[in-house]
């Protein structure tokens, strides 16, 4: 593992929503390495090497038969833990004919994957994305597969949120994010801005879920990165001047926003959001309102984000030899880029920076 | 799927005798440090007489230091890379690949078995470190000719302490396989190396215990067989050829050399390409392959070229060619 990638291995990445993964096969590539998934009869979820160990057809193109994978090409057998049990025409079967198995864990209502060395691959370090359990918090996502950026500009979007003002004007954007001070903190697996924006009127989206006219708002954005790549964004608004800021959000309204972001290959990623909330959480109706917020045939806020990301990515890809340059408002993605560096450096990789170098 | 290996060079910084046949060679690889896996291997570039030829071996440890160890055993009676391996000192400039596995560890199974003979400790060695460092539940039972020639032994003790168990051919004590597969977990795995006899012993013990056959794990070296290596004619009369297989080369290899046009890939004995049909033997063909079942090799058909040897007498073969 020595190879120069923008991403470490020795992580756990979310590769689907559980529900989305039944017993049939499903194809995903994390990390560039090619991956087919499936559910087995006893519920635990399988991913293995999309390509036969005969000749790299890739398995996703076969069938299941019971819990093992029938090529598509010669009908070679693979079981769940990738090894050969079939091969056709011949007594014996080669006892070096497996394919790889990438460890798997389901939490949070997604599936996780770890491409790296399965020695290291412990549950326990799973992010923390309790968030998502459909439990206290309430809201349905989902996921831009294949977004064509690399995943460390999602983590810069999410990380600094001064771009609603400009990217979500008339929705969640507000002149006042653009004033306001924060803070940054760390620690050596994650990364913290907090914002807090008091006395403003709230933003449209705000005004409409707190439903209390006239009234004048203290806002917070409390953004929590944890390495290499899930971000959760704690926002909301209180009426001014009921002790918000100080821990007491009971004249409030509460939201938290979800990405598993999942590098697919250096340059496109898979984009696991939600927003969740915990005021009207049995209102079935905003729960759908607010997906479509987000995602609604190009109209969403993060439909505003994917045209602002992939079309990043195409000025990096055309422009490779000019620097990034950061500003004040860039402390957060900083901080996340410095904790993904340090991962890569323990496991031996090369940082890849983008754009190619830093400016000297 | 095993990775594509690289080559490299590397300098041999050390040697160390573990037993009187069995030498530890230290190698440093220049440029960058692929970490080996348990079970990983690394190819050399060997030189026998004139010819330059490859021979595999089992990486000896984590081997996290930066250095591949390696152990090979003394064999003068065998193809010649071994006593190439011995002629090195310290110092020496060797061609060497970045590690490859055919042999992986699977983390996770509820137990395991590890079953080593004789040089076969080199793989089963790095895997019950690995194990032991995984927390997992594990035996493993190593057998060897005589005390002196423990390779490791005391160094695996020290990691995995009492679930290493010594089976010493001097002292008469063998290796129960079915007793040993029905101690195992359900769902446990059982990684073999050792010599061919051992590998079979093992393989029919799993078969009668019905357990799944994909949790029988097992490493391959064609060097051993049931019958000594010695020289043997091979006649072809198809192509009107005879030739003769010295100890210190394959079947394989020597019908290569005298111009038979063959199609191979393991060389190893595991996929079965370069096998061919018997016409007739006057000795007994030793076959030291995985790749035909026991009731093939009893009806003697057909011999992997690459491993399988003669024993006793000579062999009458045919070939592919339909030309001649």
């Amino acid at each position: 593992m020595t190879e120069a990638r923008p991403f470490p291995l020795n992580a756990w990445y979310a590769a689907a929503w559980s529900h989305e993964i039944k017993h049939e096969l499903a194809a995903r590539t994390i990390c560039n390495k090619d991956m087919v998934l499936y559910r087995r009869s006893d519920g635990q979820v399988t991913a293995l090497e999309d390509a036969c160990w005969h000749r790299l057809l890739p398995l996703s193109m076969g069938h299941l038969k019971g819990d093992e994978v029938v090529c598509g090409y010669h009908g070679l057998v693979f079981n769940a833990a990738g090894r050969c049990t079939y091969m056709p025409a011949q007594k014996t079967i080669n006892p070096s004919a497996c394919v790889r198995a990438y460890p798997v864990a389901e939490r949070h209502r997604l599936v996780w994957v770890w491409p790296g060395d399965p020695a290291l691959a412990d549950p326990s370090k799973i992010p923390d994305f309790h968030w998502n359990d459909g439990t206290e918090w309430v809201g349905e996502g989902g996921t831009f597969y294949s977004l064509k950026c690399d995943y460390r500009l999602v983590i810069d979007n999410l990380m600094d949120l001064t771009h609603e003002t400009y990217v979500h004007a008339g929705s969640i954007g507000d002149e006042a994010i653009t004033s306001a001070p924060f803070d940054v903190t760390h620690t050596d697996r994650t990364a913290t801005v907090t914002r807090w924006m008091t006395n403003i009127e709230p933003p449209p989206f705000w005004a409409k879920q707190l439903d209390r006219p006239g009234e004048h708002v203290d806002r917070w954005q409390i953004i929590y990165f944890q390495a290499p790549s899930t971000v959760v964004g704690d926002v909301g608004v209180a009426v001014t001047g009921t002790g918000a800021p100080q821990g007491d959000r009971s004249q409030g309204v509460n939201g938290a926003f979800l990405a598993a972001i999942t590098p697919e290959t250096d340059r496109s990623c898979h984009y696991f959001w939600n927003f969740v909330r915990t005021f009207r959480t049995d209102d079935e109706q905003l729960t759908k309102d607010i997906n479509k917020a987000h995602v609604n045939e190009g109209k969403g806020v993060y439909d505003q984000d994917h045209v602002v990301l992939e079309a990043q990515q195409v000025a990096i890809d055309k422009n490779p030899r000019l620097p990034f340059y950061n500003l004040n408002i860039d402390a957060g993605a900083l901080w996340a880029r410095k904790l993904i560096d340090t991962m890569l450096e323990a496991e031996g990789g090369h940082p890849v920076h983008i754009p190619s170098e830093a400016a000297e | 799927m095993s990775k594509q290996v690289e080559w490299r060079k590397g300098v041999l910084r050390s040697v160390r005798d573990l037993t009187p046949d069995i030498r530890l060679f230290e190698i440093e690889p220049e440029g960058e440090f692929v970490a080996p896996t348990p079970g990983s291997h690394i190819n050399v570039g060997v030189q026998i007489g004139e010819r330059a030829d490859v021979r595999s071996y089992s990486v000896v440890g984590p081997c996290t230091d930066g250095l591949y160890r390696i152990a090979v055993k003394r064999l003068p009676e065998s193809r010649g890379g071994s006593l190439y391996m011995w002629s090195l000192v310290p110092g020496a400039q060797l061609s060497i690949s970045t590690p490859g596995n055919h042999f992986d560890l699977s983390l996770g199974r509820p137990e395991y078995l590890l079953l080593a003979g004789g040089i076969g400790i080199t793989p089963i060695y790095t895997m019950a470190l690995a194990l032991a460092h995984a927390g997992a539940k594990f035996r493993v039972l190593y057998a060897c000719r005589s005390r002196q020639d423990m390779a490791l032994a005391d160094a695996m003790r020290e990691h995995v302490g009492e679930r290493l168990q010594m089976f010493l051919d001097e002292e008469g004590a063998r290796v129960d396989h079915d007793s040993e597969i029905a101690r195992l977990a359900p769902g446990g795995e059982l990684y073999v190396c050792g010599p061919i006899g051992m590998l079979e012993a093992a393989k029919r013990a799993w078969q009668r215990s019905g357990r799944p056959v994909d949790q029988l794990r097992f490493e391959t070296f064609g060097n051993s067989g049931r019958f000594a290596t010695e020289a043997f004619k091979v006649k072809i009369p198809r192509l009107g050829m005879e030739v003769e297989v010295p100890p210190n080369k394959t079947m394989l290899e020597t019908l290569e050399t005298a111009g038979v046009a063959m199609i191979s890939d393991c060389r190893r004995g595991e996929c079965g390409l370069c096998a061919l049909y018997i016409i007739e033997t006057n000795g007994t063909v030793d076959h030291r392959d995985v790749f035909f079942s026991d009731e093939e090799k009893a009806e003697n058909r057909k011999l992997c070229t690459c491993v399988s040897r003669v024993a006793g007498g000579d062999i009458t073969i045919d070939t592919a060619d339909r030309a001649a």
